[in-house]
């Protein structure tokens, strides 16, 4: 499928509730145009005063782990010394394209974020980490800003590498520190000792962007979108049925029905993207996108990842081409993810094709258990995750595939993976 | 409480076994040979022999943890996003 970014869905949408959208404006936005829109960056000139402002938020971490994002910053604010604050658009998720359309249309919000959060938690050193080289937006707005003086810490820009686990915290400190991305194994948090052994923040660009609307507008402004536990608005990448993918601003806690579509050319979805969850319809259509809603299905909202799976398709394939690719995507570093995860996605393999061996199934479930909960990250978690609730909502489609047949009509790839997978390990620096 | 947790390095630990054949009341192997250890206290019995297992382990990947220390609920329902 081809993967196509409609800004106009933003820019030409009326204003919702909640003052929607936040983050994208109509058009890339120059620094000229970013101060006439929210005015000068508003420094607090003094370290902490901020933290309060993002605690009464309710501001929570947008990579996906949903963390509140105030208590990050008091750990950092209280240590003392050299302090490193990195803005994550690493963005490794290969379904995720909101941090790279955000990054391209409103990068002036990001870095004020990044300044803002940075004199808050009294950081010496900032940095900006992408997924791919940085667009042109980025460069001019990093150039506008040195010329104007608007920055209080110049900030080195860094490419990750093109793999999953890149954007991983632990990962994306050993590998701004001159080693592989690779995760390490916590505690120590990278909070306590990160980049060179200076206690690190590390934070999502949108999270960033949203602070960066905190400051000016206050918590109670922000907790005008959302639910009172997860208050504001989000970035979600959703794909429709019929192929094209955009990126929508929502506010947490909107009805999944007004996002993705339930009839007849749907037949399942998932929410949260690989480390995520495949839902049943119609039973996920009184669902809403919040942790407290999709908790009671074992789901996330993660970086927000939706995904409409057409019915021509057959789920079975699909999930275990993304399972192969989750599997390859293993750092290698922990036993049980090394083991498990080839074996989860040859097992998913067989189970897609025809007429699988009676075990395959109950073989699968045990390595699922077998390696959850224990990985240094999170990916066999979340692979786990992914894998296990794919048996639930395809399981008419294994029966099938027992028989020798197949639902699917349409045999293109549909959900979005990396061209050539990378597979030797000078990929990973 | 004063007892202690065992907890491993997933990505120190190579599957020596070692832990297992010390301790096979709190430590198993899985069918890769990779540690299974129980995430409940060790229990005042079996503290000199999680000791002995710990000073043992040729990676030096298994550790005993405060229990006061936040480590990881055993066996909670995952239902987190990856943490980044």
């Amino acid at each position: 499928m081809t993967a196509t970014l409609n800004e106009s869905v933003h820019g030409g949408a009326t204003r919702q509730a909640g003052g929607l959208p936040r983050l994208l404006p109509p058009a890339p936005e120059d620094l000229r145009g970013h101060v006439a829109r929210y005015g000068q960056t508003p420094y607090r000139g003094q370290t902490g005063l901020l933290i309060g402002d993002i605690e009464a938020s309710g501001l929570t971490g947008r990579g996906g782990a949903a963390f509140p994002v105030y208590r990050k910053l008091a750990i950092v604010a209280r240590a003392r010394g050299r302090k490193v604050i990195v803005a994550n658009g690493a963005e490794s998720e290969p379904a995720s394209r909101k941090d790279e359309l955000l990054l391209r249309v409103a990068p002036h919000l990001v870095l004020d974020g990044l300044q803002l959060t940075a004199e808050a938690v009294g950081a010496t050193e900032a940095h900006l980490y992408l997924h791919t080289a940085p667009s042109p937006e980025i460069l001019r707005a990093l150039a506008e800003r040195s010329a104007r003086s608007v920055d209080m810490l110049q900030v080195t820009v860094t490419q990750a590498p093109p793999r999953f686990l890149a954007g991983q915290e632990s990962a994306l400190v050993n590998h701004l520190g001159g080693g592989p991305a690779l995760p390490t194994f916590a505690p120590p948090r990278v909070t306590e000792r990160g980049l060179g052994g200076a206690p690190t923040l590390v934070q999502n660009v949108e999270t960033l962007a949203h602070i960066a609307l905190i400051a000016r507008y206050g918590p109670r402004w922000f907790r005008a979108a959302g639910t009172s536990a997860e208050p504001g608005s989000m970035l979600t990448t959703v794909y429709q049925p019929q192929g094209h993918c955009q990126v929508v601003e929502t506010e947490i806690g909107a009805p999944l029905r007004t996002l993705l579509p339930s009839g007849g050319e749907t037949q399942a979805w998932l929410v949260g993207g690989y480390h995520g969850n495949w839902l049943p319809l119609p039973h996920a259509t009184s669902l809403t996108l919040d942790n407290a809603a999709l908790r009671q299905y074992g789901a996330a909202v993660g970086a927000g990842v939706l995904v409409a799976l057409p019915s021509d398709r057959c789920g079975l394939t699909e999930v275990a081409r993304v399972t192969g690719y989750l599997a390859a995507e293993s750092a290698g570093q922990c036993g049980p993810c090394l083991n498990g995860l080839p074996r989860i996605a040859a097992g998913l393999a067989e189970l897609a094709g025809r007429g699988h061996r009676k075990q395959v199934r109950a073989d699968v479930e045990r390595w699922a258990g077998l390696v959850t909960g224990r990985g240094a990250c999170s990916h066999p978690d979340g692979t786990v995750r992914f894998v296990r609730s794919a048996l639930t909502v395809f399981a008419p489609e294994i029966s099938l595939h027992a028989r020798g047949q197949c639902s699917a009509t349409n045999r293109r790839p549909f959900l979005p993976l990396p061209d050539g997978i990378p597979t030797s390990e000078d990929d990973w620096t | 409480m004063m007892s202690d947790t065992l907890r491993v390095n997933p990505i120190n630990c190579t599957g020596h076994g070692v832990c297992a054949e010390l301790l096979p009341e709190l430590v198993s192997l899985d069918e890769w040979g990779y540690p299974i250890v129980d995430p409940s206290p060790v229990p005042a019995v079996l503290d000199r022999e999680a000791r002995r297992a710990v000073a043992a382990c040729p990676t030096l990947a298994l550790r005993l943890l405060k229990s006061d220390q936040p480590a990881a609920p055993a066996a909670r329902p995952a239902r987190r996003a990856p943490a980044w």
